[in-house]
């Protein structure tokens, strides 16, 4: 029994897992994974579990306990989270697991919203965990099934890699219309399964090698996995490059030309249907996103079985081997790979079109909070380093607030690193409260025990900005809709030993700077809370308005570039619709022209 | 025509998303299949924002290939120009004829109104420009842009969907207490301007 729903890749995989038994879900939100686990509380029934935990680690380990008693769990994580889980993985990839996991890595080709366009096939193949690779929403829904029934075959976790655009695609998906029940029958102690040791990783080492094959044969049979095409130019893809070949030899108007050869398991590798296509293609074009994984294992299995066939993609140029592929692009290679004349003539209007980059929205407490810093600071020589989420948009102009911005977390250890060679410098830290309790607090235990010299500014805005909203330790509402305690980060703080802690609301200018000029001059790890929420939290106050005192001067907008503040020839004007009342304007402009 | 491309072009925060979903919704009961794509994430804060939609038979990418857009709906005139390469030769571009300024317009990168207009002008044969403005006041809502260029759209008949289903879709997937303005727009805006 089926029906069609209309569904986003992520609300597909979602489903999938609902739909499949899973009874325990945990992540940590990152574009373009966040609505999996959404979707997953929202439709989920009693029976399922559902948690953001603080980050993946947490979130890997808390499903690989569940997992070891016999539940379904799916974990879900940007590519970048990865290898924040990659430590639990690794180990857990030899110990395996009980009850089916899953875990859900998104790619970000582009990158579209990521530091990296590192590819999780690669990790699958280090980890040697299989992994599932879906081209269109419908298909990862699909994958989700077939990924718990071989992580249970197998005892092995599953990676199911989606890239952003299956992810954010929505398609038309056959859903089932029942559920699998799947019920754990608990934790049963068994020390040689369940405590790793040199011993067992020995004899694991052998066990997940020898799967490689199986699987492999196994995987000749996917549905996911197959060759289309009766043509001799042979065409290798996998993901939603899959898509865009398909859209693209329709295009050209080349189905009697090509044989497509579609990689839905990059790993193990389905050799023996790719050496069938190998065999009976007379050249291979490989269209793939993020590095050349399928590319490499034609090259390899030519090697392997001594065939004669050349394979053209990213190692020879022709493809690019970093951004994302269009439908265009793709009909650019298959078309020169075919000799067929086209040629795609880059789009460039004869105007100045609008530059808009993502800047920190009109009343957004990052602003403020920036702005007392900088206003602190100067003349003074300092270094401010930030990190992940809305706040690394306090680099654009006119704040120019983030100096470095490496990965979750590291803005805290990054100046500590700096105070060592720099030490004549004041070095800020700027981290929000979701990647506070994520990755912070050790880097903050670092500065103190090893006697540094930094200032910790927290931006706390009660919520997970970047990714949607989603709550965290701090916010004292979970997933599953229970009020808990909030977790303080000045207790944690204190706890720590830092004897310099204020919370400052950043609106209130004058304070604010005055905090932050008495925690520079202070020696030691020092921190400042600026707390005051995220605008999509809180309800805006009254709108402000610039009256006729206002002298032109542009000082409001030269200084912290709020996106309400238009000047216009009439002078400064302040957006209704954007305006949340904030103030900070108001405390900036010389003649008080903003009321 | 089995495949209708539409795409919706706009800045962050205008309401491309619920159009979208509307199209989408109202083709599926047309028992079409639908793939639509969207932007998330960072660029949202602000920045430049597309939505496809593609409905029929045969489509395999949830992406509009460049120049086979029958329907480009322009939320603001700059991404119009942005995006019109997406257009086929004999689609039809609506474009709202309100500018929505960037924040690095404050800071000496200019951007004149004027000029996407003389440039959409000069290369669009079917171009309907919208008051949405002058709709919004009508309606009392500035909430209703969205809908008011999608009921243009529908009315070309160049949309995989055509008035009386742009309503249906409106009663199911927007809440009740926003279904009248939203039908005036839709009312309105066709009466306007076809």
């Amino acid at each position: 029994m089926s029906k069609i729903e209309f569904l986003m890749g992520n609300e597909a995989i979602a489903l999938g897992a609902l739909h499949a038994g899973v009874n325990v879900v945990c992540g940590y939100p990152g574009t373009p994974s966040t609505e999996i686990l959404e979707t997953v509380a929202k439709m989920r029934d009693d029976s399922v579990y559902v948690e953001w935990s603080v980050n993946e680690k947490a979130a890997l380990e808390v499903a690989a306990g569940a997992s070891y008693s016999g539940a379904r769990t799916l974990v879900t994580m940007k590519q970048v989270g990865l290898n924040v889980a990659s430590d639990p993985v690794m180990s857990l990839a030899y110990v395996g697991v009980k009850g089916g996991m899953v875990i859900v890595s998104a790619d970000d080709p582009g990158p579209i919203s990521s530091q990296t366009e590192q590819d999780t096939r690669h990790f699958s193949r280090f980890s040697k965990l299989p992994c599932f690779d879906p081209s269109s929403p419908e298909e990862a829904y699909e994958m989700v099934f077939e990924a718990f029934e071989i992580s249970e075959k197998y005892n092995t976790p599953v990676i199911l890699r989606p890239t952003t655009r299956v992810c954010h695609a929505c398609a038309s998906v056959k859903v089932k219309d029942n559920k699998i029940i799947h019920i754990p029958d608990g934790f049963v102690k068994d020390t040689m399964r369940w405590v790793i040791f040199p011993k067992t990783s020995y004899m694991n080492h052998i066990r997940i090698e020898k799967r490689y094959d199986e699987l492999s044969k196994q995987f000749c049979e996917s549905k996911f996995n197959f060759i289309n095409g009766t043509g001799k130019i042979g065409i290798a893809c996998g993901g939603i490059s899959y898509a865009y070949v398909c859209e693209a030899v329709e295009t050209l108007n080349a189905w009697d030309k090509v044989k497509i050869f579609k990689v839905g398991t990059p790993h193990p590798f389905p050799e023996k249907l790719a050496v069938d296509f190998i065999r009976s293609a007379d050249k291979i074009l490989v269209c793939e996103e993020l590095d050349p994984v399928i590319e490499r294992e034609l090259i390899f299995l030519c090697g392997k079985y001594n065939l004669q066939c050349n394979i053209f993609g990213k190692y020879t140029d022709n493809s690019p081997v970093a951004g994302e592929n269009t439908v265009e692009s793709i009909m650019g290679y298959i078309a020169d790979f075919l000799g067929i004349d086209y040629s795609e003539k880059i789009y460039k209007p004869d105007v100045n079109l609008p530059v808009r980059p993502p800047v920190l929205c009109a009343g957004c407490p990052h602003r403020a909070s920036f702005y007392a810093v900088k206003k602190a600071m100067k003349g003074k020589k300092a270094v401010f380093s930030g990190d992940i989420g809305c706040y690394t948009l306090g680099n654009a102009m006119p704040l120019d607030m983030v100096d470095t911005c490496l990965c979750m977390g590291a803005d805290v250890t990054i100046a500590q690193g700096i105070h060592r060679i720099d030490s004549d410098t004041v070095n800020f830290s700027f981290i929000g409260d979701s990647t506070f309790f994520a990755s912070g607090i050790t880097g903050v235990i670092n500065a103190v025990y090893n006697n540094t010299e930094i200032v910790l500014i927290v931006l706390d805005n009660s919520t997970t900005a970047m990714t949607g909203q989603q709550p965290h330790p701090g916010t004292g509402v979970t997933m599953m809709g229970d009020i808990v305690n909030k977790i303080s980060i000045e207790k944690i703080l204190e706890g720590i030993g830092l004897e310099y802690i204020k919370t400052v609301n950043p609106f209130n200018l004058e304070e604010s700077v005055n905090a932050v000029k008495e925690a520079a001059a202070l020696p030691g790890v020092k921190a400042i809370i600026f707390k005051a929420p995220c605008i999509a939290v809180s309800k805006p106050q009254k709108y402000l308005t610039v009256n006729n005192k206002c002298i032109k001067c542009k000082k409001c907008i030269n200084e912290i570039g709020c996106p309400a503040l238009v000047y216009t020839d009439k002078g400064v004007i302040i957006e209704k619709g954007l305006c949340t009342g904030c103030g900070l304007c108001m405390q900036i402009c010389p003649v008080n022209a903003i009321e | 025509m089995n495949t209708y491309n539409c795409l919706l072009c706009g800045v962050g925060g205008q309401g491309t998303v619920l159009a979208s979903k509307l199209i989408a919704y109202a083709a599926m009961q047309k028992n079409m299949n639908v793939r639509t794509s969207e932007t998330i994430g960072m660029a949202q804060r602000g920045g430049s924002v597309v939505s496809h939609v593609r409905c029929g038979d045969n489509i395999n990418s949830p992406i509009i290939a460049k120049h086979t857009a029958q329907v480009l709906i322009a939320f603001e005139p700059g991404e119009a120009v942005r995006c019109l390469d997406y257009l086929s030769p004999d689609g039809v571009v609506i474009v709202n004829n309100k500018a929505v300024m960037p924040t690095t317009a404050n800071f000496g990168a200019q951007y004149d109104e004027n000029e996407m207009f003389d440039y959409l002008k000069k290369n669009v044969k079917n171009l309907i420009i919208v008051d949405g403005n002058d709709i919004c006041n009508k309606c009392n809502s500035n909430k209703v842009l969205n809908i008011a260029l999608l009921a243009v759209a529908a009315k070309t008949n160049k949309l995989s969907i055509g008035i009386d289903e742009l309503k249906k879709a409106i009663k199911f997937k927007i809440p009740e207490k926003f279904h009248d303005i939203n039908i005036a727009a839709v009312d309105y805006a066709v009466q306007r301007y076809i």
